[in-house]
C-alpha cells in the first residue's frame, strides 16, 4: 500500500506542475524552457520554513508568493519583448536557480537539504491534499478556458499583433498568465519538498524544465485532461521501470518527437481524432 | 466640427527608406476622407503611426486634441482607434464569429481580471453575427478563416473593426480582393455609416468608389503629402494627375 500511495502521490503533485506549465504554455503560447526553476523556489521556500517550525499548510501561500515573485522578475523583463524572448529568459533562469542555490550554504548548497520534518498530515492525508489541489487547479484551468481569460489567451498564443489591435494589453495578459502559473509551481514545489523530504538543487534544472515541457506537449498543449493524464503517466514511468529512469531523457525526448511529428496536438489531439468529438480545442 | 485626429508633420524612415515624409492630416467628427496615392505612397505606413505600430521618427499624432506618443496600440485602440488591415490577419484558430466576438467584448477584455470573471458571450456572439452579416458574410460566421477565400477575409477585418465602435475607423484597401460587386456594397456600406455619423479614414485603391462616396481626398505620393482637399478639385490637380499617370507608366 505504501508503494501504491508514494506513485499516487508523486503522480498528483506532477499533475499540478505540469497543468500549472500548461497555464502559460498551453493557454498563453508563452513557452518557457525554465519552470522547473519555480518549483525550485517554491520547494526551498516551504522545506525552510518547516524546519523553522513553520506549519506546512501555511507554507503553501508563502511558496506560492516567493514563487510568483520570482515569476514577476522574470515575467516583467522579458514579457514586454517581443515573442520568443521568454523562452530564451526563463531557460536562463533554470541555469541560474541550481548555480545560486548551489553556492548558498542556508539553502543546503550542492548538498541540499534534508531532513525536512513530516507534514503532520500522515501519508494518506498528504496524497488527499495532492490530489485535492491538483483537482482544484484543474478544476480553475477549465473554468478560465471558458471565461473571456480564455478567449484573450487564445488570441494572445494565436496572434499578439492582432491582440493588441483589439484592444488588448498583451503584456498584461501574459504576465497574469506567468503569476499564476509560477505561482501554482511554487505550491506544487512545497509539495514536492514534503513528499520526498530531501531536496537537491539538481532537481530543479534545465532536464526537469524540459520534462515537464514534454509532459504538456505530449498531453496535447493547452488540454487540461490530456497534460493531467500525460503528467501523470510520465510521472510514474520512470518509478515503476528502472530502465525508463536510466533513459529518462532519452526517452522522453523521442515521445516528445514523435508526440510533434505525429501529433502536433498530443494525446488530446489523438483521442479527439479517434472520438471525433464536439468542438475544436475543447476538453 | 470637432477634430478627432490630428497628424502634425510625422516622417517615417526604415533605414534608407523614407516611407512618410512630413504628412500633416486633420480629421473631424464624422468625415469620411479617401486616403490615395500610388503603391509605395506610406499610406499604409501611416495607418501605422496612427496606431502605434510604427513610431514615426519626427512629428506627432493627437486623438482628440492628446499627443499619443509612447501610447501602446491597445491603449490607442481602447482610446477609439479601430483599423482594418490591408493585408489580413484573422485569428486562424477561431471562426470569424470569435474572431468578431472577442473584438465586441473589449469591455470583458480591459484587463485580466475583468475578463476572468465573466464567462457568458452570448450577446456579443448576437452582435457579433449581426456585424458579419452586415458587410455581407454572415453565411460563414461559423467557419474557420483558412477555409475562406480573400474577399471574406477582408470584410472580416472590417466586421472585427466595427466591433470596436471607434471613434475613428482606419480602412486600408477594405475593397481589395472583392469583386466589382461586392466592392460596390461594400463602398455602400462605408458611405452609409459616415452617413450616421462615423468618422472613417479610408485608403483605397479603387478610385472609381472612393470618388463616389470621398467627399474630400488626400493624396499621398513617395511619402509627401501631395494634395487635400474637396475631392473634384483634388482630382483635377495637374500634380495628383501626374503622380497618377506616373505611377501607371
Ligand atoms: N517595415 C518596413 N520595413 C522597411 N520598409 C518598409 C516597411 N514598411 C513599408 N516599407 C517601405 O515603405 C514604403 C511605403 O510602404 P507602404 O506600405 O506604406 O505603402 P502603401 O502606400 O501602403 O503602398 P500600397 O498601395 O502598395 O499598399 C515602401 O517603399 C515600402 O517598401
Ligand atoms: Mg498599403
Amino acid at each position: 500500500m505504501a508503494y501504491e500511495i508514494t506513485l499516487l502521490t508523486t503522480m498528483a503533485i506532477s499533475v499540478l506542475f505540469a497543468l500549472s506549465l500548461n497555464f502559460i504554455s498551453g493557454f498563453c503560447g508563452q513557452i518557457s524552457l525554465g519552470h522547473a526553476a519555480f518549483l525550485g523556489t517554491g520547494a526551498y521556500t516551504s522545506a525552510l520554513l518547516t524546519k523553522a517550525s513553520v506549519p506546512f499548510l501555511l507554507t503553501l501561500p508563502l511558496a506560492a508568493m516567493t514563487a510568483a515573485l520570482l515569476g514577476v522578475l522574470v515575467g516583467l523583463t522579458s514579457l514586454r519583448v517581443r515573442h520568443d524572448f521568454l523562452a530564451i529568459t526563463t531557460m536562463g533562469v533554470a541555469f541560474l536557480f541550481v548555480g545560486i542555490v548551489r553556492q548558498q550554504d542556508f539553502l543546503g548548497g550542492e548538498i541540499g537539504v534534508s531532513g525536512i520534518p513530516p507534514t503532520g498530515l500522515g501519508r494518506v492525508g498528504f496524497l488527499i491534499l495532492a490530489i485535492s489541489l491538483a483537482a482544484a487547479f484543474a478544476a480553475f484551468s477549465l473554468y478560465v478556458r471558458r471565461s473571456w481569460m480564455g478567449f484573450v489567451f487564445k488570441s494572445i498564443a494565436d496572434n499578439e499583433d492582432v491582440a493588441r489591435l483589439l484592444g488588448i494589453d498583451v503584456p498584461r495578459y501574459k504576465l497574469a498568465a506567468f503569476v499564476v502559473g509560477t505561482a501554482v509551481a511554487g505550491v506544487a514545489g512545497a509539495l514536492y519538498a514534503h513528499h520526498f523530504r530531501f531536496l537537491a538543487p539538481d532537481s530543479f534544472g534545465f532536464i526537469e524544465s524540459v520534462s515537464v515541457l514534454a509532459m504538456v506537449i505530449v498531453g496535447g498543449i493547452g488540454s487540461v485532461w490530456g497534460v493531467a493524464f500525460a503528467a501523470a503517466i510520465l510521472s510514474v514511468l520512470p518509478l515503476m521501470f528502472q530502465f525508463v529512469n536510466d533513459f529518462k531523457l532519452l526517452l522522453y525526448s523521442a515521445l516528445l518527437f514523435a508526440m510533434m511529428r505525429f501529433s502536433p496536438d498530443g494525446v488530446a489531439g489523438l483521442v479527439r481524432r479517434f472520438l471525433v468529438t464536439g468542438p475544436r480545442n475543447r476538453g | 466640427m470637432a477634430e478627432i485626429l490630428s497628424i502634425e508633420d510625422v516622417t517615417v524612415r526604415f533605414g534608407g527608406v523614407t516611407a512618410v515624409s512630413g504628412a500633416s492630416l486633420s480629421i473631424g467628427q464624422g468625415e469620411l476622407i479617401g486616403f490615395i496615392g500610388p503603391n509605395g505612397a506610406g499610406k499604409t505606413t501611416l495607418m501605422r503611426v496612427i496606431t502605434g505600430v510604427v513610431q514615426p521618427q519626427q512629428g506627432r499624432v493627437l486623438l482628440a486634441g492628446r499627443d499619443m506618443a509612447n501610447w501602446s496600440v491597445s491603449r490607442r485602440v481602447r482610446a477609439g482607434l479601430a483599423l482594418a488591415q490591408q493585408i489580413v490577419q484573422p485569428l486562424h484558430d477561431m471562426s470569424l464569429l470569435e474572431n468578431v466576438t472577442l473584438a465586441v467584448g473589449m469591455r470583458h477584455t480591459a484587463s485580466p481580471l475583468l475578463s476572468l470573471l465573466h464567462t457568458a458571450r452570448g450577446r456579443e456572439q448576437t452582435v457579433a453575427r449581426e456585424l458579419l452579416a452586415r458587410v455581407g458574410i454572415g453565411d460563414a460566421a461559423d467557419a474557420l478563416p483558412a477555409t475562406l477565400p480573400l474577399g471574406f477575409l477582408k470584410r472580416m477585418e472590417v466586421a472585427r473593426a466595427l466591433a470596436l465602435q471607434p471613434k475613428l475607423l482606419l480602412l486600408d484597401e477594405p475593397l481589395a480582393g472583392l469583386n466589382q460587386q461586392e466592392a460596390r456594397a461594400m463602398a455602400d456600406l462605408i458611405a452609409e455609416l459616415s452617413r450616421q455619423g462615423q468618422t472613417i479614414l479610408l485608403i483605397e485603391h479603387n478610385l472609381r468608389e472612393v470618388i463616389r462616396i470621398c467627399p474630400t481626398l488626400y493624396v499621398q505620393d513617395n511619402g509627401k503629402p501631395l494634395a487635400f482637399g474637396q475631392t473634384q478639385q483634388v482630382m483635377a490637380d495637374p500634380a495628383v494627375r501626374r503622380a497618377y499617370l506616373g505611377a501607371a507608366a
